[in-house]
This record gives C-alpha cells, structure tokens and sequence, in this order.
C-alpha cells in the first residue's frame, strides 16, 4: 500500500538522509552518444518511471510490489518496458538532420488497464499505449498451437478456446503521430488537465493538440517576427496549469516567462500576465542575457507557484505577483567568476531542468560534476548531494558536498577548479507522493531514497 | 569644454576598474573581450538564436544517401560514428559522417 512511513507528502529535501538505492546503466568510461539520457519522468502514480535517451529509445522502469519474501526488494525500479520511440530523419527539402534524441516524455494520467505516455524529439510527438499481456487463448479450432492452419476438412470435432495464464509481456505500441507541425525544435510538451488537449512548443510557437486527432493542430502563440533580423527571443519552456485548463505559461531566452489565458483570444500572442524580475542597469555584461535565459518552467503541484530555472539559479514565482520571484536559490554561484570559459566551453548553454517534490516544500535541480541540489523552502535550508559510483552501496547515506571558493579548501570540499563540466545533471524527477528521485548523470540513472524505508 | 572631457573619460574608466573588481562578471566579460576582440557588437543577440534554430543543418547529395542507407539497412542503429573530417573518394558519405558543422560564434584567433 503506498503510504509510507512519513505519510502522503513528507517534508523536503533536509531534515531527511538521502540514501542510494539503485543504479542503472552502463559503467563503461567511453559513453556512446546514444545512451546519453535526455529525458527522466514519474507518471502520476509514481510506479512507473520513464526515460528517453540520444538514441530515440525510451525505458520504463516499474515499482516492485512490497513482497513479504524479498523485504529489500521494495520500491526497487526495474525494467519494465524498452522500446525505440523515435528514428533518425533526414529533411531532404531543408537538407536538415532531424535527430532521435527524446526531448521530453509526458505521460497521461491512467484511464485503463493501459499506460499512454507522450514522447516527442525535435519535430514529431508520438503517443504511445503501453500495455500488458498475461494470458493466452488455447485450444483454437482453425490452427494449430504452433500456429499452423488445420485442414477444415480434418476437423470432426469443435471446442471452444480457453484461456491460459502466460509470462507477462509488456508491449508498446503507437497510437498517434502528431507530425509535421513545428518548423523549428520542439523543446515542451504538457498535457491538459482536461486529459484531452495537450501542447508543444518549438523556439517560436506553440500548438495545441486534441489527443485523438493528428491531422490538426491549433497554433497558440506565435512569436516568430515578420523580418527575422528582428528575431530578440525565443520560447525555451511551456507548460499547462495543473488545475486550470485554460492557462498555461511560456518562458523565454530573456528571462521572461509569460502566462496566456486561452479563453481571451484564439491566438494567445498577448499575455495575461507578465512575469520579469527588474535588473540592476549598471550590473549588465555581455553575459547578462545569456545566463537569464529560463532553461526550464514547471507548475507547483498546488497551482499557485511556478518555478523557473536559469543558468544561475532556481526561482520560484507567486501567479499573483508579476514583479519579482517571491524566492531565489542559487544553484552554483560561484561560476559567475568562470563564466568566460564556460562560454568558450559551451557550457553556458546547458538546459538545466528542475523539479518540487509532491508537497511543494523542496524543489531540486541539477549542477555540474554530477552534483545537484535540493532546497527546502520551509526550513530555508540547502543541500548538495553527488551521484557517483563511489557512493552507490546499498542503502549507503548520501554526504553532502560542498564546492570551495575561497583560497583556503578544507577537507572534503572541492575547488572550483576541479569540478567535471563534461559531468552535468541536466535531468532529474521527483516521485508524486513519496521521498524517491530519479537523477540522470549522462549515461546512468540513479534513484535516490530517504532513510525512512 | 574639452577640460571637462578628459576628465569625465578617467571618471568612466575609474568606475569601469572599480566594476571589474567588484563584479566577477564584468571581469569575465573583459577577459572574454580580451581574446574575441570582434565578438557580437549584439551580445546576446540574434546570433544565439540564429544558432539555435539552425541546428542540424547538414548538405548532401540524395542518390549518395539512399545508397549507402540500402546497404545499412540490415544493421543496428548507427552509433555515433567515429570524427571524419575528410569524405574520400571511394567511401559513400551519410549524413552521419559529414563533417558537423557547428558554427562558432567566437571569431578564429587567426582572423585577429
């Protein structure tokens, strides 16, 4: 019964010991691309956990059933189902490589016995139904058990097929391709919490979709200029309101993050509200811009905040307050004074992605030499944890880290300087309801769990 | 007039030099201007997103592709293929192995 010891939605990320629980993935140091993971969602319930890699293949991974038997095995993720999602293409028109890569992975909310996920890479979003399979019909008049026709004329005598129990087979099969809708790279999908509509959004617009219909698409915001010499910026994140089926939100490579109401216009290119922080005018640098772009924008579970995820820092926004972010948490300040190199590197364009837990009291995102962070927002308290091979003993308790500044490094700590940049979390979740996260460090997955269990 | 000119100038530079060691970013950026003296008069700008949405842009010729695509056919996924900078003679090029053409917005030392 999921309920576990600390309750539906336990406290954030602090007063609690984060253990390791599960690693999956090759250990190999020579990462192929292809199994660089690129995408890392729990469904709603969350016993299944879903990740899309560079190589279009997406991996289900399911919650073990509490078994009297094997104690230790409960709450173990294993391979439930694999499949390639999507192949690489060639646009031969625009002479454009259209990469596998899974962006993201959304998944629906369950109606059936059958699992849906979305899955989309640059250009084309796919709904997969993802089913299973545990008996088999025997005993057919027509064919034999290997499948064989009989001979009609053979047969004297009729029977009525029964029912077998079989070993359990998962299969996914697509049900609709949402294609050729997006002339530029497809960055979010987010279903509507009317369970019928979804969006997608490229670097200049978004689309609105009815899950049963792929031939067309309902283009909601535009933001493409007429001369594109005048192009400023581009749509980085979207996502529907929790509750409110009518809103959602878009952030910005300024900054920005804009929420449309789609009762007002068809074509939602004028917001409902306007969300900036004001910026000091003597602070700005050749970087300002950059570093402000929002790499990520997710809903709180309750509907009444947002937060969004820029090079720098996490903040979180209050929907009635258009001003400034009601938080800000830095992630990894001290790369303000690296930022030269970390544009010569490329790194100054990671998309960090970020994350609340089911109550809304922590949000976590990723950082660089597989650190990432968790925040609790009551206790105002911070924490860095590392994900690495090191520390991957059974139910071992996670250290915290801590990054050195200053001249003077103490023991344990690591200086600026030897962080990994090639080392990036880019990728994490948080489970619904329980005290279990999931974080992608470049070709391996780990699952993290609190002491409780 | 031109008294009050040079004056103002130190005033600027003064408060430059004062910003780059109060801010580290205003001191990165002056490295960064440092080594890419021609870099984007738009910092920030079009050029990023320009970048950005011309991801992927590769040019080959079809008939080279559909060949070596039939000959492929029977095999894995193409893993990432190994650096090729040169497409010889007698190798039938995919767009896999074209050379990435990954613009650099930062201008070749060599271009000054």
């Amino acid at each position: 019964m999921a309920g576990a010891g600390g309750g539906g939605c336990p406290a954030g990320g602090n007063d609690l010991q984060w253990c390791f629980s599960q690693v999956k993935g090759a250990i190999d140091e020579d990462v192929a691309e292809a199994d660089i993971i690129s995408t890392v969602e729990f469904n709603y319930s969350g016993d299944l956990l879903a990740t899309g890699d560079k190589g279009g293949r997406v991996v289900i991974f399911q919650r073990e059933q509490e078994n009297k038997s094997r104690p230790h095995s409960r709450g173990e993720y294993n391979v439930y189902s694999t499949f390639q999602s999507h192949e690489p293409e060639f646009d031969y028109l625009k002479s454009l490589e259209i990469e596998e890569k899974i962006n993201k992975i959304r998944w629906l909310p369950q109606q059936n016995a059958a699992h849906f996920l979305l899955s989309t890479n640059d250009k084309t979003i796919k709904l997969w139904k993802i089913s299973e399979r545990d008996k088999r019909a025997e005993g057919y008049n027509l064919k034999d058990e290997d499948g064989r026709l009989r001979d009609p004329f053979r047969i004297t005598a009729l029977r009525v097929p029964v029912l077998k129990p079989m070993d359990l087979m998962v299969e996914a099969s697509p049900r609709r391709v949402f294609a050729n809708a997006h002339t530029y790279h497809v960055n979010s999908i987010s279903v509507n919490s009317d369970h019928e509509t979804y969006l997608s959004a490229d670097d200049l617009r978004i689309n609105l979709w009815h899950l049963e219909i792929t031939d067309r698409s309902f283009n909601i915001v535009d933001i493409k200029p007429a001369n594109m010499e005048e192009l400023t910026e581009v749509i980085t994140a979207a996502e529907f309101h929790p509750h409110q089926c009518n809103v959602f939100v878009y952030s910005s490579s300024k900054g920005t993050i804009r929420l449309c109401d789609m009762r007002s216009s068809a074509l939602c290119d004028r917001h409902s509200k306007f969300f900036e922080e004001p910026e000091d005018p003597s602070s700005r640098s050749f970087f300002s811009e950059i570093i402000s772009s929002i790499s990520d924008v997710k809903f709180s579970h309750s509907g009444r905040y947002m937060m969004t995820r820029d090079y720098l820092s996490v903040k979180v926004w209050d929907l009635n307050m258009e001003s400034r972010p009601v938080e800000t948490h830095q992630v990894h300040e001290y790369l303000r004074s690296k930022l030269c190199s970390l544009y010569e590197n490329d790194c100054i364009f990671d998309k960090f992605e970020c994350c609340w837990n089911g109550s809304d009291s922590a949000v976590m995102t990723g950082s660089y030499n597989n650190f990432f962070r968790m925040f609790d927002r009551n206790a105002r308290r911070d924490v860095t944890l590392e994900a690495s091979r090191e520390n991957s003993k059974p139910r071992a308790s996670l250290k915290p880290r801590k990054v050195c500044t200053g001249g003077k490094r103490k023991k344990d700590e690591i200086s600026v300087d030897s962080l990994d940049f090639n080392k990036k979390i880019l990728h994490t979740a948080w489970h619904p309801t329980e005290n279990i996260i999931a974080v992608a460090a470049t070709n391996n997955l780990y699952i993290f769990q609190d002491k409780i269990n | 007039m031109s008294a009050d000119v040079p004056e103002a100038a130190s005033a600027e530079e003064q408060k430059e030099m004062e910003d780059k060691v109060t801010s580290p970013e205003k001191a990165e950026e002056a490295k960064l201007k440092a080594r890419y003296p021609h870099l984007g008069q738009k910092p920030g700008g079009s050029d990023f997103l320009r970048k950005r949405l011309q991801k992927g842009q590769k040019y080959f010729d079809s008939g080279d592709y559909n060949m070596a695509k039939a000959k492929m056919k029977n095999k894995q996924l193409p893993t990432a293929a190994p650096d090729k900078t040169e497409v010889t003679g007698d190798h039938i090029p995919t767009p896999q192995d074209l050379p990435q053409r990954k613009p650099s917005l930062v201008a070749s030392k060599l271009a000054g």
